[in-house]
C-alpha cells in the first residue's frame, strides 16, 4: 500500500526504461524485484529512491506522489543502500554510521543522546561496533558492506531500498546479509530488493515481483511466481523446478 | 591527532607566528618595542601600525579564505588534488588585472583589485557555461585545468608583447602581500561573511562523500549543494587573489594536510583548514620578509616552493 506506481515510466538520457508500470509493494514483506538485465528493475527502484525522476505517470508514497513529498521527510522514511559505495577519505565507522542519523539532527549535525544509542546498536547489530574507530578506507570488502548497511539502518525507516545488494560478495557474505534482511523484515521493516539470483531470492525472500523489458511480468509469493513457465518466458530458460533439501522453498534448476 | 587538540596547538601557532611577524623583518624589535610600537608615540609605530600589524591580518585572512575554498572544492570534487587553482578562478583573475594594466596603462591601478575580481569570477562563469550544471565533478575538473592554462597562455602571451607595460603586472602576478595595508583590508573584510554561510554548508559536505545516491536518500540535494559550496569557494578566491595576487597551491596544500590531521568530518575540517591556512600564510611571508632583507621575495613564490613538490608527492603516491 505505501510504494506504488502508477502509469509510471522511468529513464534517463531521453531513454524509457520503465514503461507506464503499475505496482502496488505489499508493506511488511520481504520483496525481490527479479528481471533479466535492463529490464528497469534497478531503475524503478531508483525512482522510489528519488534518484531519478518520473517521465510520466506518478511513485506514490502513501497515496501521495512521492516525488513532491518533502526530501526530509522522506528521508526518516524510505532508506537506501546503493550498488557501489565510494569510500570516503578520513572518515571513521563510527562517523559514516553517525552520517545515517542526518535526517534526525540539526544544522550543525550535533549527535542527540538518543542518536548516540542508535549509532552504537546498529553497529552492534551488524557486527561492525569493534571497528567504530577504525578509517572506512582501511577495511575489507565486506566489513565495509557492513558498515553501510548500519549507516542505512540508522536513519531508522520503516523501508528499505537494496539495489544488489549481493553481487560484489563472496558467497558467505551474502548469506550473512541475507540472514540480516530476513532478521530486520521479521522485526517489521518493509524490505525491497534487486537481486540478481533467483534461487537467492526465492529462498529468503516471501513476495517476488519479475519485470521484463519494462513491464511487470509475474507477482507473489515465490510458489506462486517461481515456475518452468515464468522462467521460459521471462529468461527464455529452460528450466525444472525442485525443492530446496534444506528450506523447502522452490529452487530452478536448469536444463541443457 | 584528534580535533580536540588541533584546535589549541593551531591556535597558539597562529599567534606566535604573528608575534614573530611583528618583531622580524628589515629591522628586528623586541616584544617590548613591538608593544609600544602600537601607540603613537613610538618611533616604531609606522613600522608596526602601519607596515606589519595590518599585513599580517591580511595575511590570516587570505590564508583562511584560500584554504577555506579548497576544501570547499575538494569536498564537491571528492578529489584530494582538487583546488581552487584547478577552476582557473586565480588565472581568471590574472588575465583581467594584466589586461587591465595593458590597455589601460594610464588608469589608476586603485582598480587593480576590482578589475581582477571580476576576472575571477567571469573564469568561472564561462567553466560552469562550458559544463552545464548537471556535469559531473570530474568534468568540471578537467575542463577547468584547460581553461586555466588558456588563461596562463594569454596572460603569457601579453606579457611577452607588451614588455613595457608589464613590470606592475608581473609584480602582482606572482602573489605578494608588500605593499598591502589597512585599505585592502577593509576591502577583503566584507567577503567573509561567506565563512559562517560556507560552515553551515559542512553536514550536507558530509552526505557528499557517500556518493550523490546516498545523499538524497538521506536528504540532501546534490545538485544545490555543489553549486553553492562553489560559488562561495569562487567569491573567495576571487576576492583574495584581487588583492594579493595568485598564491599558489594554498588552497591545494592547507585542506589536505589538515584532513590527514582532524580527518574527513566538515565540521571540524573547515574551521582547521581555516587556521592552517592563515599558519601557512604568515610563515611564508614571514620568510618572505626575513630571508634576505631589506629585500622582500614574493610570498606566493615561498608557497610554490612548498606546496609544488608536496603535490608531487600526492600524485606519486596516488594508484
Amino acid at each position: 500500500m505505501s510504494l506504488s506506481a502508477h502509469k509510471l515510466s522511468v529513464g534517463y538520457h531521453g531513454q524509457t526504461i520503465v514503461k507506464e508500470m503499475d505496482l502496488t509493494l505489499p508493506d511488511g514483506k520481504f520483496i525481490a524485484l527479479l528481471g533479466p538485465n535492463g529490464c528497469g528493475k534497478s531503475t524503478l527502484l531508483k525512482c522510489f529512491a528519488r534518484i531519478l525522476p518520473a517521465m510520466s505517470g506518478e511513485a506514490h508514497w502513501q497515496g501521495k506522489n512521492l516525488h513532491h513529498y518533502p526530501s526530509k521527510q522522506l528521508s526518516k522514511e524510505l532508506a537506501l543502500l546503493p550498488q557501489t559505495q565510494p569510500i570516503p577519505e578520513g572518515i571513521k565507522v563510527k562517523d559514516l554510521v553517525a552520517y545515517g542519523r542526518s535526517p534526525y539532527t540539526g544544522f550543525w549535525g550535533k549527535l542527540s543522546q538518543q542518536d548516540h544509542q542508535i549509532v552504537e546498536q546498529m553497529m552492534q547489530q551488524t557486527g561492525t561496533f569493534e571497528l567504530k574507530e577504525k578509517l572506512v578506507s582501511e577495511l575489507s570488502g565486506g566489513q565495509r558492506q557492513r558498515v553501510w548497511l548500519a549507516m542505512v539502518l540508522a536513519q531508522d525507516t520503516p523501508y528499505l531500498l537494496l539495489d544488489e545488494p549481493t553481487t560484489y560478495m563472496d558467497i558467505n557474505h551474502q548469506v550473512e546479509l541475507m540472514h540480516q534482511l530476513q532478521m530486520l523484515n521479521q522485526q517489521g521493516k518493509t524490505i525491497i530488493t534487486v537481486l540478481h539470483d533467483i534461487n537467492q531470492a526465492a529462498r529468503y525472500c516471501d513476495h517476488l515481483v519479475v519485470m521484463k523489458s519494462g513491464e511487470l511480468k509475474y507477482q507473489g509469493s515465490p510458489e506462486e511466481v517461481l515456475t518452468s513457465a515464468m522462467l521460459q518466458d521471462v529468461f527464455s530458460l529452460q528450466a525444472q523446478i525442485h525443492r530446496d533439501p534444506v528450506s523447502n522453498t522452490p529452487m530452478c534448476v536448469v536444463e541443457d | 591527532m584528534t580535533a580536540q587538540r588541533f584546535f589549541p596547538i593551531a591556535v597558539i601557532t597562529l599567534l606566535l607566528l604573528a608575534l614573530a611577524n611583528l618583531m622580524f623583518g628589515a629591522v628586528s624589535l623586541s616584544v617590548e618595542e613591538v608593544w609600544k610600537g602600537l601607540y603613537a608615540s613610538s618611533e616604531n609605530h609606522f613600522t608596526i601600525y602601519e607596515y606589519r600589524l595590518p599585513r599580517i591580518f591580511l595575511a590570516i585572512l587570505v590564508g583562511a579564505g584560500l584554504a577555506l575554498s579548497g576544501a570547499l572544492v575538494q569536498g564537491v570534487i571528492r578529489n584530494p588534488l582538487a583546488s581552487p587553482d584547478v577552476l582557473g578562478v586565480g588565472h581568471g583573475a590574472g588575465l583581467a588585472a594584466v589586461c587591465y594594466m595593458t590597455f589601460f596603462s594610464e588608469a589608476s591601478t586603485r582598480w587593480l583589485p576590482e578589475v581582477a575580481l571580476a576576472g575571477g569570477i567571469l573564469a568561472a562563469l564561462v567553466l560552469w557555461y562550458l559544463c552545464g550544471a548537471r556535469s559531473s565533478a570530474i568534468k568540471l575538473a578537467i575542463t577547468g585545468v584547460a581553461l586555466a592554462a588558456l588563461w596562463a597562455s594569454c596572460i603569457d602571451f601579453l606579457m611577452l608583447t607588451k614588455p613595457l607595460e608589464i613590470n606592475n603586472a608581473l609584480l602582482w602576478l606572482t602573489g605578494s602581500l608588500w605593499g598591502r595595508g589597512w585599505a585592502q583590508l577593509q576591502a577583503l573584510l566584507p567577503w567573509f561573511v561567506l565563512i559562517p554561510l560556507a560552515l553551515g554548508l559542512s553536514k550536507y559536505l558530509n552526505l557528499l562523500d557517500l556518493g550523490d545516491d546516498s545523499a538524497i536518500s538521506l536528504g540532501a540535494r546534490p545538485q544545490h549543494l555543489r553549486l553553492l559550496a562553489l560559488a562561495i569557494a569562487v567569491a573567495l578566491t576571487a576576492a583574495c587573489v584581487s588583492i594579493c595576487g595568485p598564491i599558489g597551491f594554498l588552497g591545494l596544500v592547507a585542506p589536505h594536510l589538515t584532513r590527514k590531521l582532524v580527518g574527513g568530518r566538515h565540521q571540524p575540517l573547515l574551521p582547521a583548514t581555516m587556521l592552517t591556512g592563515a599558519c601557512l600564510l604568515l610563515a611564508a611571508d614571514l620568510a618572505a620578509r626575513t630571508l634576505d632583507p631589506p629585500i622582500e621575495l614574493p610570498a606566493g613564490i615561498l608557497t610554490a616552493i612548498i606546496g609544488a613538490p608536496y603535490f608531487l608527492w600526492l600524485l606519486l603516491r596516488m594508484k
